[in-house]
Formats: structure tokens, sequence, C-alpha cells
């Protein structure tokens, strides 16, 4: 099970050239900045594109020297950006649009499916009358209803503000863990990555920069990734415990435990946690006379610099996780943080983040 | 009152309006769709020869289609081999001439529509496995609707008003080709006043309503998203 897709394609001023072998499930997100190509490669997979290259997904040839299958004879789901619902048709019309053209006669799907969006109420009214996210579901859905063996989103969540953002990242979670096919998931955006992620393709200038597992490649201080304030480890961990009287949970992650804001997530499930490097400070000795509540042992493994002078990035390894930290140059070179030192790690804040 | 001479005019101009507008709804349709999306160097030349009629006196075009079409033309000699006979000075012949004169007013807003309408919604379908064709009529064709309204008010009023053509190609022959513009000429022409009267004033309340109707039902500045 996996996603081959080679594509070279040069526009005026822009040249794609990707080689990509991606995995046949998960959420695989194809991260960079504007204008680095990852609408483009999208595009490409979909067939709206037309590059040389080949595609190959879950053992189905879908492009290659010989063939290019088009667009509307391949079974994949595509949201756009923009939702592009159809303005003539009512919210119903618009999820039948395609399932009738898949011959998906599966009505118990069609309901679950809207369940899963929560589109029940919206179903009479028109495009014009529904929200930005409204809409996005509606495309959602439309996609999904057409029984597709490939996902493929392109920032759903541009267009929306930071309201309606949080309003709709958890439809999009209930989603990926529903989902039993591949979603690639274009995004520029480092939080929307950390939380909907599992592998993640970084790229720049039409080019791929690095490929892998979200934690491995977060954690990494060799790439341009230039994520500044946003730049911090995403691992998996365990919900452990709930402490009442503090509104405090505790979770367990390969390398020690955090104690975290207790948002009602029940013992023993498996949660995702998030580490900005901002939030790290290092000191050389146990401290316990500090409002931190988290402090861990770690071990340097490497540093980088960072976009300013005085910064430098400091990669630490927690038991089997990687952590990364910010500090000044200063404190790296006062507190002599060479590769391979112990330290401690205090822990400003963590984030559960889906 | 009306003659029958009358009546026989406006039975004709009708006929002749329809029979032209749906004709140019078909061939329209294809023109307006090609103009609007193609990337060929051919779309200013087909464009500029669809818009012709806007800028040329009628007469000429009648000019023109009547050598094409008459004995000695190209057009002429095929329809004698072909056993349709010759077109001018026949509804047939109007009916040509009528496409032509009356082209740009249908072409021209169906492809204003299909342009405003974009790729968005054409790739979004091809998405929803809907291939070109049905993307075409199940969503193209319905999106540019208030451009297929236009267009038919449009191509419809427009042949109603049309008097040089007519009068090059089609002469003035009762109940063949005399349409009402070419009636009231000869009304004028007899000095028949009241006569002149009641058509001219029917056609002027007729031209209202229907430009009434079009930017009633079609108001500008309606939302696309």
């Amino acid at each position: 099970m996996s996603i081959g897709a080679q594509f070279q394609l040069s526009f005026p001023g822009f040249s794609l050239d990707v080689d990509l072998d991606l995995p046949g499930r998960g959420v695989t997100a194809l991260f960079g900045q504007s204008g680095c190509g990852k609408t483009t490669l999208l595009r490409c997979m979909a067939g709206l594109e037309h590059g040389s290259g080949r595609l190959e997904v879950n053992g189905e040839v879908w492009q290659d020297e010989a063939r290019f299958v088009p667009t509307h004879q391949r079974p994949l789901g595509y949201v756009f950006q923009d939702a592009r619902l159809f303005a003539h048709l009512d919210v119903r019309r618009n999820l039948d649009y395609g399932r009738r053209r898949t011959a998906s006669t599966d009505f118990s799907r069609r309901d679950a499916i809207i369940d899963l969006l929560g589109l029940g109420p919206l179903l009479d009214r028109m495009p014009a009358r529904l929200s930005g996210g409204e809409q996005q579901r509606v495309a959602i859905a439309r996609a999904l209803l057409t029984a597709p063996r490939l996902l493929l989103m392109d920032e759903p969540l541009a267009s929306l503000d930071h309201a309606r953002k949080q309003e709709f990242l958890p439809w999009l979670e209930r989603l990926r863990d529903e989902l039993d096919i591949p979603l690639i998931y274009v995004s520029h955006a480092p939080d929307e990555v950390a939380r909907l992620a599992d592998h993640i393709v970084v790229m720049e200038a039409g080019r791929t920069v690095a490929q892998g597992p979200l934690a491995e490649i977060l954690a990494r201080i060799d790439l341009p990734i230039r994520l500044g304030e946003d730049a911090g480890a995403v691992f998996a961990a365990t919900v452990a415990e709930r402490d009442a009287e503090w509104h405090l949970a505790r979770v367990e992650f390969d390398g020690g435990e955090l104690w975290v804001r207790d948002s009602g997530v029940p013992v023993g499930r498996e949660v995702r946690v998030r580490v900005l490097a901002r939030d790290v400070s290092i000191a050389n000795s146990r401290h316990d006379d500090v409002s931190i509540m988290n402090l861990l042992p770690a071990t340097v493994v490497a540093h980088a610099a960072e976009d300013h002078p005085s910064q430098v990035l400091v990669q630490l390894r927690v038991g089997g996780t990687l952590l990364l930290g910010r500090l000044t140059r200063r404190s790296a070179q006062r507190l002599d943080l060479a590769p391979g030192r112990d330290v401690w790690v205090q822990i400003k804040a963590v984030a559960l983040i889906g | 009152m009306l003659t029958p001479a009358d009546l026989g005019a406006i039975w004709l101009t009708l006929k002749l309006a329809g029979v032209t507008t749906l004709l140019l709804l078909l061939i329209g349709t294809p023109i307006a769709w090609w103009l609007a999306r193609t990337r060929s160097v051919w779309k200013g030349p087909v464009g500029a020869v669809v818009a012709l009629p806007i800028v040329l006196p009628p007469t000429v075009i009648g000019f023109y289609l009547l050598l094409l079409l008459g004995p000695n033309g190209p057009v002429g000699r095929f329809t004698e081999w072909a056993g349709i006979g010759l077109l001018p000075f026949s509804f047939g012949g109007l009916v040509v001439a009528s496409v032509f004169y009356s082209m740009p007013f249908v072409v021209q807003p169906i492809q204003n529509a299909f342009e405003a309408i974009g790729e968005r919604p054409l790739e979004a379908a091809a998405t929803l496995r809907a291939s070109p064709l049905d993307a075409f009529f199940s969503v193209a064709v319905p999106l540019a609707k208030p451009g297929f309204l236009t267009a038919t008010i449009l191509g419809f009023a427009h042949t109603v008003g049309e008097f040089g053509v007519v009068l090059m190609i089609g002469g003035n022959i009762p109940d063949k080709t005399r349409v009402v513009s070419v009636l009231i000429y000869d009304h004028v022409e007899a000095l028949e006043y009241a006569q002149a009267h009641l058509l001219a004033g029917g056609m002027v309340v007729f031209s209202f309503i229907v430009l009434l109707a079009l930017y009633m039902l079609n108001p500008t500045g309606r939302k696309r998203r």
C-alpha cells in the first residue's frame, strides 16, 4: 500500500520536480510556503495539470509514459481551497452530483457521511447561504460520497478566519480517524500539520526538501523549514491520570511524563502532544524552586543556528523522544551545551493536539 | 385595424425571429464556448468576424450574402446542386441572413457568461467524475442561464428589428419575405400613415416590453461566487 509520484512540470518562472514515495494510508501533509508548488503537485495527482511523470496509487497506475487517465476517470476526491460548490444546486444536489456518477448506491454510507460532517440541517440550503466552514464541510462530504480511493485536500482551512478554523479542525480530526483511504493535505500552517498529519513532505521552490514521519521531520534541526515561532516537537502520548483538584492531566510518553491542562480526554486515550521550542528552557542541574511543573532529564544531540544571530535551536533527546529548545547563543555557550551533555529541560507549556 | 397583409407580416416576422433564435442558440453556443475557453490564435479573428454585424451597415451584409447565395455565388451553386434551389428571395434566405446578422447578439452574452464561470466549477465537476460533455450540460449551461436568457431575448428582438438585410436579400414578397419593418416602409411610401402607426407603435411597445423583461429578469451586478 503506497503512493508513488514523480512529476516534472515547468511554467515560466517556476518548475516542479518531485519524486515521492508516500504511505498508502493515513494523512500526508504537503508542507511549504506559498508558491513552493504544493498545490501544483496536488493538481498533477488529480490530473488537473498534465506534467510528465508517473503516478501509482495503491497498485493502480494513473499516469505513466504511455497513459494519462483523465481526471473524471480517477477514483479520487478533491477538496479545493475555495470549496467550489455548484451555485445552482442546493446542498443535497451538490452532494448527489458525484455520488450519482459513481454508481454508488450505498445510502447508509451517504447518511453516515452527512452525520459525520454535521450536514443534516443544511441539506436544503443553497451554497450562497452557507458560511465558509459549512461550504468546506459540504465540499468534503461531496468528495467522500464518490467513494474515492485517494482524498486530496488543498488548504481547506485557508479561507476561514481563526474562529471558524478552530470550529472546523475537530471535523477534520474526526474525518481522519474514520477515514480508511489515504489523505494528502496541502498546508502552509504548522499548527494544522502538527494536528492532522502522520507523514509530512516539506517542499521548497518546486522540490522536496524532506519527507518522512511527522515526529521525525519536525524534530530535525537541519531542515530549512522556516517555522520560526512555530518550531517544535510533536509526539504521541497516553493519558495516564486526571487530577480533579488541580484540573491537570498526566500523560506518559516514550521518555517520561508531562503534566498538562486537563481538556477532558479520558484516561487511556492516545493523544498527540506538541512542545514548542520557545517553551523549552535548559538547565545544567535540576531546579525544583521554579514555577515550571515539567522537568525532564535530557541529552543534548545537536544545535543549529536560527534566523536571528542571537538564537540557537537545540535538539534534545528525552528517552526515545526528540525535543527542540530555543535559547540565546550566549546561554548556550554559558551552559556549555555541547552534544552529548546531560541537562534538565524545563517545559513551560505543553499542548494536547488531536 | 390590422389588415390580412399586416397580420401575415407579423406572423412572418415572429416565425423568422423564432427560427433564427433557435438556430442561433444551437450554432452560437458551441462558438461561444470555444471563444470563452480557447487559447488559440484564432480567437481574435473568429471573435471579430462574429462581431462584424454590429458595426457593418446591414446593406453591406445583405449585398455580400446576395452575391454568395445567388446563382453565381459558391453557396448558391451548392444549394442548386443539392436541389434546395436558390436562397435569396425566400424564407430560407431570410433565415440564413438573420443568423449572420444577429449572431453577435446571441454569441456574446453566452460567451461572457461562460467566461465568468471560468475553469473552477468545471474542474470540480471533473473531480466528481463528470466527463467534459457531462460537465458542460450539468454545470456550465445551468450556471450560464442568465447569459442564455439575455442571448435569447436579444437575438429574437434584434431579428424582429432587422430591415436593411431583409430588403437586400429577401425583397418584399407578401407572406414570403415581407416582414413588419419592410411593411411599415411600404405603408409610409403609400402615405398610409394610420397603418404605419399601428405597426410602428406596436414595434415600440414590443421592444420596450422585451427590454424591460431583460432588465428585470437579469439585473446587472448579479452575484456570482
